[in-house]
């Protein structure tokens, strides 16, 4: 089943995707003809128990594991073409990707502000427009006080908000969380999930969560549920944003 | 953004304790090497300022240095009249060991041939050249004995007159300059009773021929001094050090002793090598081993610790990647973190040594060419060591943060 949107550039496109894992007896169909469309603006939610291929597809879109047959187009450029990678896969993470993840990820021996300047830098951006636009980037993200501070300093949702700040760094066309608020409480946990439509729908990015918080679900402009390997549209809370 | 020196920064006391280390290995690599130095320096030293243009030794043999070499002391007479010889000294040097003041006084006695030879040439840092035939000398600071105190050798007592620093022979025992004569006495004496005892043997022998019987006089002699019978040789020497007129052709002069059969003759340049080539060489390669050990030992050390650094942080590796770090910025911040624990541990190595080598009982002698040498060792060992981490750093996969 598919789960299309109307954008004519979508942010991300998804088609007939496949992935096996193993060969033989041992063969695990992981994901079985998927088909996604995420609009720019648009915040889509997906749902899933364990093992239903939710993580088998955002790690494809992640350009980290490659599908066994389907394509995969991010801003409009064909990516993937089954396993066949069509562009230099590292380079197009930096340029269009942001990630966010359950735990934050931060670089332990980083302050904030150069965990999210760094991921600027290795973008060819040079150090001191990284340093600025980091710095305008954690104040957007609120906790500009704490940019001098390493990662160990911050509270759970200080940490969070500082990798969201460095998913989006790069002003990336796309941005995957994985269940960005498993670690925090409820509180925090509504805050980043608010904080993700804020930047879908400011910055026009397309914005892919992971999650199995369905406290949260007047967040998203759209809810996929994935079982069996396959992508099936639950609800539309409220149309997407363009 | 420099992402070694930050993780560095992180890992402070981790970085810092095996850089110590680190340190304290290239010190001993360093002192190796400054050891060797030393040795040369030591061994050649002699050889360098005593400025003889040929040395004439024992026929046969390798001269003083390497081996026992005798020569009657009235070679120097013989050599004077060579044409192109200015000068012509007695050589004599052996080492002994006495008991001074309770510790073992170990010295390489040095004999000067007084009356040309009053050790003018002899470097000294306090007091003066020798002033007369007999009963002074002059003695190295290491030997510990203070200008104008006197010590017991042989049968008669000497005056430290003047003092030298950094005068030792091959062995690392401080120099001890004499006149060649005490030097011989200093050599050549016995006891008391096995001069009476020797004596009693001759006038034995002598009982024993025809001649004996027949001349009475001879037993007497016999039993008197050893300078005062004519048929024992006269006193030897180690060598015969030859100075050459200005403008003297020293391969002529060479030719001329050259065909003398009871001598061997070498430049002071042949002495030199003989010098380096016998014992020299041999702790030459003894240290160059043991510095090849130490050199591979600190690229393990280096490389494990790099790898171990490496391991601590391949999740954020794995996020690099993921946020589409190069191998290039990966491989730099491995390879910038080997050459800094090198750089560190070279520096505190140049450090510690300084401080400590002069403390070596022995002349450790640090040259900047080795200096150089081992930074340039330095740097290709972090360069190997970094290799691993790098290694293990590429292989991790971005998705790693994903599973962690």
């Amino acid at each position: 089943m598919n789960a299309e949107a109307s954008s004519p550039t979508p942010a991300v496109e998804v088609t007939h995707l496949r992935k096996v894992y193993g060969g033989g007896r041992t063969e695990v169909v992981a994901m079985r003809d998927a088909s996604l469309s995420i609009a720019p603006g648009e915040i889509v939610g997906m749902f899933g128990p364990s093992g239903s291929g939710k993580s088998t597809l955002l790690t494809a879109m992640a350009l980290i594991n490659p599908p066994t047959s389907g394509q995969i187009r991010i801003a409009g450029t064909p990516v993937m073409d089954g396993p066949q990678a069509l562009v230099d896969l590292r380079a197009f993470r930096r340029q269009h990707l942001g990630f966010v993840f359950q735990k934050a990820n931060l670089i332990p021996f980083l302050t904030a502000l150069e965990n999210v300047q760094i991921a600027m830098e290795v973008n060819d951006v040079p150090p001191k427009e990284a340093r600025r636009r980091a710095l305008e980037l954690l104040r957007y993200l609120g906790v500009e006080a704490r940019a001098g501070n390493l990662p160990v300093a911050l509270s759970g949702g200080e940490q969070q908000r500082v990798a969201v700040a460095r998913a989006l760094a790069n002003e990336p066309s796309l941005i995957l969380a994985d269940e960005p608020t498993a670690a925090l409480d409820r509180t925090l946990g509504r805050q980043v999930m608010e904080l993700f439509a804020k930047i879908a729908h400011e910055r026009h990015a397309g914005v892919l969560v992971v999650t199995h918080d369905h406290r949260t679900l007047d967040v998203f402009d759209r809810i996929l549920d994935v079982e069996d390997g396959m992508i099936k549209v639950r609800a539309v809370p409220h149309p997407p944003t363009p | 953004m420099n992402l070694a020196v930050r993780d560095i920064r992180h890992n402070a006391g981790r970085f810092a304790f095996t850089s110590v280390g680190i340190g304290l290995l290239l010190m001993m690599v360093m002192g190796m090497g400054g050891i060797y130095r030393g040795l040369i320096h030591e061994a050649t030293l002699l050889v360098d300022r005593v400025g003889a243009d040929l040395w004439m030794v024992q026929g046969s043999t390798r001269g003083p240095f390497a081996e026992v070499s005798r020569i009657p002391a009235t070679l120097e007479d013989r050599a004077r009249a060579v044409p192109g010889v200015a000068e012509a000294r007695c050589f004599v040097s052996h080492t002994i060991q006495r008991q001074h003041h309770g510790r073992p006084l170990r010295m390489v006695v040095q004999g000067l041939s007084w009356p040309e030879d009053r050790g003018d040439w002899v470097p000294l840092v306090a007091g003066r050249p020798l002033r007369q035939a007999h009963y002074e000398m002059i003695a190295d600071q290491s030997l510990k004995l203070p200008l104008g105190s006197r010590l017991r050798l042989a049968k008669d007592e000497y005056e430290v007159v003047g003092l030298t620093h950094g005068m030792v022979g091959s062995s690392g025992d401080g120099l001890a300059f004499f006149t060649v004569s005490d030097a011989i006495s200093i050599q050549f004496d016995q006891p008391g009773e096995a001069v009476r005892l020797e004596r009693a043997a001759r006038r034995a022998r002598v009982e024993g021929v025809d001649l004996g019987r027949l001349q009475p006089l001879l037993l007497d002699r016999a039993e008197g001094l050893s300078s005062g019978i004519p048929a024992l040789p006269a006193p030897q020497v180690s060598a015969v050090l030859i100075t050459l007129r200005p403008g003297a052709d020293a391969a002529e002069v060479r030719r001329t002793l050259g065909t003398w059969p009871d001598i061997s003759v070498y430049s002071t340049q042949e002495m030199r090598e003989l010098l380096l080539s016998g014992m020299v060489d041999k702790a030459r390669r003894q240290l160059g081993l043991f510095r090849t050990l130490l050199i591979i030992i600190s690229t393990i050390i280096i490389a494990l610790i790099i790898y171990t650094l490496t391991l601590d942080k391949i999740r954020d590796i794995a996020l690099l990647k993921l946020i589409g770090a190069r191998n290039t910025v990966i491989g730099g911040l491995i390879l910038q973190q080997a050459l800094l624990m090198g750089a560190v541990g070279y520096g505190l190595a140049w450090w510690i040594g300084r401080h400590a080598f002069p403390h070596f009982p022995r002349l450790v002698l640090i040259d900047p060419a080795d200096l150089a040498s081992l930074a340039l060792i330095v740097v290709v060992i972090s360069t190997l060591a970094s290799l691993l981490g790098i290694w293990k750093a590429m292989r991790v996969e971005p998705n790693t943060v994903l599973s962690a």
